[in-house]
């Protein structure tokens, strides 16, 4: 077999398997419409309003629910004090003259 | 078109043969070209399918979440204050919700205490989320102990355990007795967390929030739009982790590129020469350059994407549940549904393959359409 035929065959595997990403994906979402759906009846239920993503903090449990100064209270633009507050974004409308409360907005 | 596809074989064959002469210089740049490929692709995979997820999950959360602050800082609500926003034309239910934290200090975990109306319990019965039961090793039927805000010890059953399906959204929760919870905390019977508000009309959020600040000056309204949201920010594209992946990426690929562009290496100027000198055509030397582009972008391309898909989808994000996890006891363990798009891997091959190709092939016109006798002889 020459070069270029076992080349393009790898390169042709490597499509087929993008392709089966797509068709996984599709089938995956049709299987985990119960999953999702029991967490939506939980939610509704419980009225939740947070993923219960990172537990090591309060603002971190419940994001949505802490003032949006609460990652920066020491200083707007200090540094996060827990893991998880790295992922957050600084609020867009941070600079010198933010008043706190103009944050919570 | 057979002769066509022929030409493109030999050329192929050509390319291979030349870039296996430099094994070791293409091998370290297709690994590390598919390990940048790997963790961009891993990082677009996963906040995009936990924002979705967060999308439908979070659908049905309340309207509004009314809090009260107090000195700027969140405070405990009147429970009369439900009643007061329960007057507002268009509230269809204003109910003030109980909840709080608990910290453990012998498993180091914090917990989160609620009661709810729907899942009632009877006094000295709780629920309790999958994760707890996993970490704290307590079934059915344990008992758990609590100190109370007064240093009393407060013993309760665990009833039930919440499904493991739901844990992504209850994996740190106990549900308790309203009873329970007042003694555990020592909240007064006139006092609740927040208010949970229901609107009739979705259209009239903002005008009820509005009329909810007049009424109570004191109050701060949440709508569920302000709760989505918060998920869109927490795994926005420009926060800080995501950011500095993300550009440490593109500087690697500025850096590659930089190097393809600057200029071909004696090596290749010679090879060019050569080339061109037993005839073949500029337009056969950018075909080969093409291909050899393609033989590396493309290929750790598309390995890149598909072990970044494994490892976010199959395998759990193994790599990235360290991150997650921070200084957490108590962890859901969760896996993801795969939700992508062609545009995500569109975006992915723009940012990737073609800066890398046109880098590429640029400088190999350039050196073709010089006079090979010219090229050889410098």
């Amino acid at each position: 077999m020459r070069r270029s035929e076992v080349y393009l065959s790898c390169l042709g595997f490597l499509f087929l398997l993008l392709a089966s990403i797509f068709f996984h994906a599709r089938y995956q979402q049709a299987h985990a419409a119960l999953r999702l759906n029991e967490m939506a009846r939980i939610v509704k239920e419980l009225e939740l309003t947070d993923l219960c993503l990172f537990t090591e903090a309060r603002y971190t449990r419940h994001p949505s629910q802490a003032d949006l100064q609460t990652p920066f209270q020491d200083h707007p633009m200090a540094m996060e004090h827990f893991p998880s507050g790295s992922f957050v974004k600084i609020p867009e409308n941070i600079g010198r003259n933010t008043c706190y409360e103009a944050l919570d907005q | 078109m057979k002769r066509w596809i022929n030409k493109q074989k030999n050329i192929i064959d050509f390319t291979l043969s030349s870039l296996l002469r430099r094994k070791g210089k293409n091998t370290a740049l297709f690994f590390i070209y598919m390990v940048i490929v790997f963790l961009l692709s891993s990082v677009m995979f996963y906040t995009h399918a936990l924002k979705q997820e967060a999308k439908i999950i979070l659908q049905s959360t309340p309207d509004i979440v009314v809090q009260r602050n107090v000195a700027g800082r969140h405070d405990l609500i009147p429970a009369r204050y439900a009643e007061e926003i329960r007057k507002i034309r268009g509230v269809s239910a204003a109910t003030p919700r109980l909840w709080g934290y608990y910290y453990d200090p012998q498993s180091r975990a914090n917990f989160t205490l609620m009661v709810s109306e729907s899942k009632p319990l009877a006094s000295g019965d709780i629920m309790i989320g999958s994760g707890i039961s996993r970490t704290l090793k307590v079934f059915q039927g344990d008992m758990m102990t609590f100190r109370t805000f007064a240093g009393d010890l407060l013993t309760l059953q665990v009833a039930n355990i919440l499904s493991s399906e739901s844990e992504l959204v209850s994996s740190d929760l106990i549900l308790l007795s309203e009873e329970d919870f007042r003694y555990l905390t020592g909240m007064a019977k006139e006092h609740a967390t927040d208010v949970v508000v229901r609107v009739r009309n979705p259209k009239e959020f903002k005008t009820v929030a509005g009329k909810i600040v007049n009424l109570l000056p004191d109050s701060r309204p949440i709508l569920k739009d302000e709760i989505l949201r918060t998920y869109d920010a927490v795994f926005d594209w420009r926060s800080g982790m995501v950011a500095l992946v993300i550009f440490i990426s593109v500087l690697a690929f500025i850096i590659f590129s930089w190097d393809k562009a600057s200029g071909l290496s004696a090596e290749e100027r010679m090879e060019i020469g050569i080339l061109k000198a037993i005839g073949w055509e500029t337009a056969d030397v950018i075909n080969m350059k093409f291909w050899e582009g393609t033989a590396i972008s493309l290929t750790s391309f598309l390995s890149g994407l598909v072990l970044a898909y494994v490892h976010i989808f199959s395998a759990s994000a193994p790599l990235f549940a360290q991150v997650l996890k921070g200084w957490s006891i108590l962890y859901p363990s969760f896996r993801l549904t795969p939700f992508i798009n062609p545009y995500q891997i569109a975006t992915l091959f723009f940012l990737t393959v073609v800066p890398y190709t046109v880098a590429t092939i640029v400088p190999s016109w350039r050196a073709a359409t010089v006079d090979p006798d010219l090229i050889m002889r410098s």
